[in-house]
């Protein structure tokens, strides 16, 4: 187990943009939000149930606050990549931690994807893909021109990385 | 368009015929159930006359069509370019750059064989959008097709073949049909075989009948004796049918090494198929132990390789390599497809922590538990007996639970074997793959909260090849992470570091 030699991953050395709190924390919302909405106009509307529709209402909004409240701050201290001239490397989740590593030589394209509520907090995710179909790397939540800065950068590293990518 | 482009072909004209014959059949089938309708409400020369009328104009309309169709094929494979023009008013062009090309394969069903056509299926082993990666003609002559096969293929041979490995690895020994009936087939033939004798005799509305027949022969008998009579007659049934299907799927299997680096199969009883690969795409070997077949000490190897469909259900049965055999001979021959003399599928395997143990028994045992709570649950709300039905649950699950949990528990393990890394996991379908190390592009590592506290975490080899995934699950923290960063040099270490404490790795860094 722990003997002398025992090791672990290391965090990687960039967090995320600070913005992302706010953009995972309306993700919460929003997600809590339409569920509770509508049970809250069912239960407004059917009189004989409204007690059975506006308990799971109140339930699931309380829960949705308190992960909204909570998990946010969570990720941003656990999310973090990283990229070096050999690999990108990314690790999320709190409950389930991931670690993703993917050698740059492997690396066969870079994607920028901004969604809506993304270009609101002006952030965006950067995927990297490998030949393998399970082995895309994501890097959410990076200031908008930082990632587009560094899916140029990956971009001019594989470019010049030797290698099939298989 | 540089170099020779090389002259258009057509498919054989014979395809027609295969049409037609089919068609036959279809007409035929169909045929003598609405005939049978029909009857009911009008003489019977009327309703023959109007299936006949139908099963002409379908054949012939069918075989024109066929006939159309191949008129508007055509193919031709040039120095740089394998093209296929098909369509009359939907004209499809589709071509594969020959360098890409990885795998062609043949296969016959007995018509086809009779008429001595086959159809091939060329593939490049690309990962994206499946159906534009492959080209299938349908159908040319056997002679057209091997020599398409082994004009694809052909490489200028590659000099680091070793050519006392060149040749036959592996023929069928027809004694491996003892394996047959153990597999999961002979469950799912027989139940199809219960199935069917109830579907047919309902559309001939005699269900009732049967069922009252069925009655009759086990009158004196108990309910009970019925019931394990019935299931042990459909595994009787299936099993014979999974022998059938056996015989007609393996019969004359050979597996070759040609020059060149590709692998050979070859097999079938009244269908053939011929599937070929290359070498230089193989990433490994799976060798698949479904639970009866690990019983009988038997084990079947699989391909990890690109190029071949992995997605396609219809093709799923082309990886592989070498059908349930004694495990030493699959062993063996998986070693020498690998061309490692190390043999790493029959090499120790390092065990996993006693936390994996523990996790699987918990698993295993809130699986039987779970649903227990929930009928007794039931039982106080509304009936007691569902009491009873929650305690025949645990009680008769829970052991085959335990017992299912600590085989997977054993099975559990990973080690390097030479080029290769090596993890087995799985019970009821227990799976060792030998990986190669250099196929590995990327890692992925997974620890749950409650693995954390446990001190294990599951590894994942991301590869180009099979599954594109392959898992060493519940591995010890430490141990694991150095574990993978042995198989692949360079890739994980930049991104470990020493623990000094048994309490600091479970904290976050």
């Amino acid at each position: 187990m722990a003997g002398e030699n025992a090791v672990r991953l290391r965090p990687p050395r960039n967090a995320v943009d600070r913005r992302s709190v706010g953009w995972w924390r309306t993700q919460w919302l929003l997600g809590t939000a339409v569920p509770v909405a509508v049970l809250g106009v069912l239960g407004a509307l059917i009189g004989p149930a409204r007690f059975w529709l506006l308990l799971p209402a109140a339930v699931l909004a309380a829960a949705g606050l308190a992960c909204a409240a909570f998990f946010p701050a969570w990720w941003y201290r656990l999310h973090r990549w990283e990229v070096t001239d050999e690999a990108v490397y990314v690790r999320t989740g709190a409950l389930w931690q991931e670690w993703r590593i993917a050698p740059m030589s492997r690396i066969q394209t870079v994607d920028t994807v901004r969604g809506p509520l993304e270009q609101l907090f002006g952030l965006a995710t950067v995927t990297v893909t490998t030949a393998s179909s399970k082995g895309a790397v994501e890097i959410e939540g990076l200031d908008h021109e930082a990632a587009a800065g560094l899916a140029e950068r990956l971009t001019a590293i594989t470019g010049a990385t030797p290698g099939d990518a298989t | 368009m540089p170099g020779d482009a090389g002259e258009w072909r057509r498919l054989d004209r014979r395809t027609s015929l295969v049409t037609a014959a089919v068609l036959c059949g279809v007409t035929a089938g169909a045929g003598v159930p609405v005939t049978a309708g029909l009857t009911g409400s009008r003489p019977l020369w009327q309703a023959l006359a109007w299936v006949l009328a139908g099963a002409v104009l379908l054949i012939g309309g069918g075989t024109v069509a066929e006939q159309v169709r191949l008129r508007h094929t055509r193919y031709r494979i040039g120095t740089d370019q394998v093209e296929l023009h098909s369509g009359l008013l939907l004209l499809k062009r589709r071509s594969l750059a020959r360098e890409r090309i990885r795998s062609v394969d043949l296969t016959a069903n007995p018509l086809q064989r009779i008429l001595g056509l086959v159809k091939v299926r060329i593939g490049t082993g690309e990962s994206t959008g499946g159906g534009e990666s492959t080209l299938e003609l349908e159908f040319v002559t056997r002679t057209e097709g091997e020599r398409l096969r082994r004009e694809l293929l052909a490489r200028p041979a590659a000099p680091e073949t070793a050519p006392d490995h060149d040749g036959t690895l592996a023929v069928l020994d027809p004694r491996w049909i003892r394996y047959a009936p153990v597999s999961f087939v002979t469950g799912l033939l027989g139940g199809a075989a219960a199935g069917a004798v109830m579907q047919v005799s309902e559309w001939f509305g005699v269900q009732s009948e049967v069922i009252g027949w069925i009655g009759d022969r086990f009158r004196d008998v108990s309910l009970t004796w019925v019931v394990i009579d019935l299931v042990l007659l459909a595994t009787l049934a299936g099993a014979v049918g999974s022998l059938g299907l056996w015989a007609e799927m393996w019969w004359n299997h050979r597996l070759e090494r040609e020059p060149g680096g590709t692998l050979r199969v070859r097999r079938g009883l009244l269908s053939t198929r011929s599937v070929t690969l290359e070498e230089e795409r193989l990433r490994g070997v799976e060798l698949v132990e479904p639970l009866g077949v690990r019983l009988a000490g038997a084990a079947r190897v699989d391909a990890v390789a690109g190029g071949l469909a992995e997605d396609d259900e219809k093709h799923a049965d082309l990886k592989t390599l070498l059908p349930a055999a004694p495990r030493e001979v699959a062993a063996r021959i998986a070693a020498e497809v690998l061309r490692e003399p190390g043999a790493p599928l029959s090499g120790p395997l390092t065990p996993h922590p006693r936390a994996a143990r523990a996790r699987r028994l918990r698993r295993a045992l809130s699986a039987v538990l779970g649903p227990a709570a929930v009928l007794a649950l039931l039982g106080a709300l509304l009936t007691p007996v569902l009491f009873s039905v929650a305690a025949g649950w645990t009680l008769a699950l829970s052991p085959l639970a335990v017992a299912l949990a600590l085989d997977a528990y054993r099975s559990l393990g990973h080690a390097l074997g030479g080029a290769y890394l090596v993890t087995r996991s799985g019970t009821v379908r227990r799976a060792t793959v030998a990986l190669q190390r250099s196929g590995i592009i990327g890692w992925t590592v997974k620890q749950s909260y409650f693995q954390r506290r446990a001190g294990i975490l599951t590894l994942t080899a991301t590869t180009a090849a099979g599954e594109r995934a392959y898992d060493v699950l519940d591995t010890d923290a430490s141990e694991g992470l150095l574990f993978a960063a042995e198989a692949v040099p360079g890739l994980l270490a930049p991104f470990l570091e020493p623990v000094e404490t048994p309490e600091a790795r479970s904290t976050e860094g």
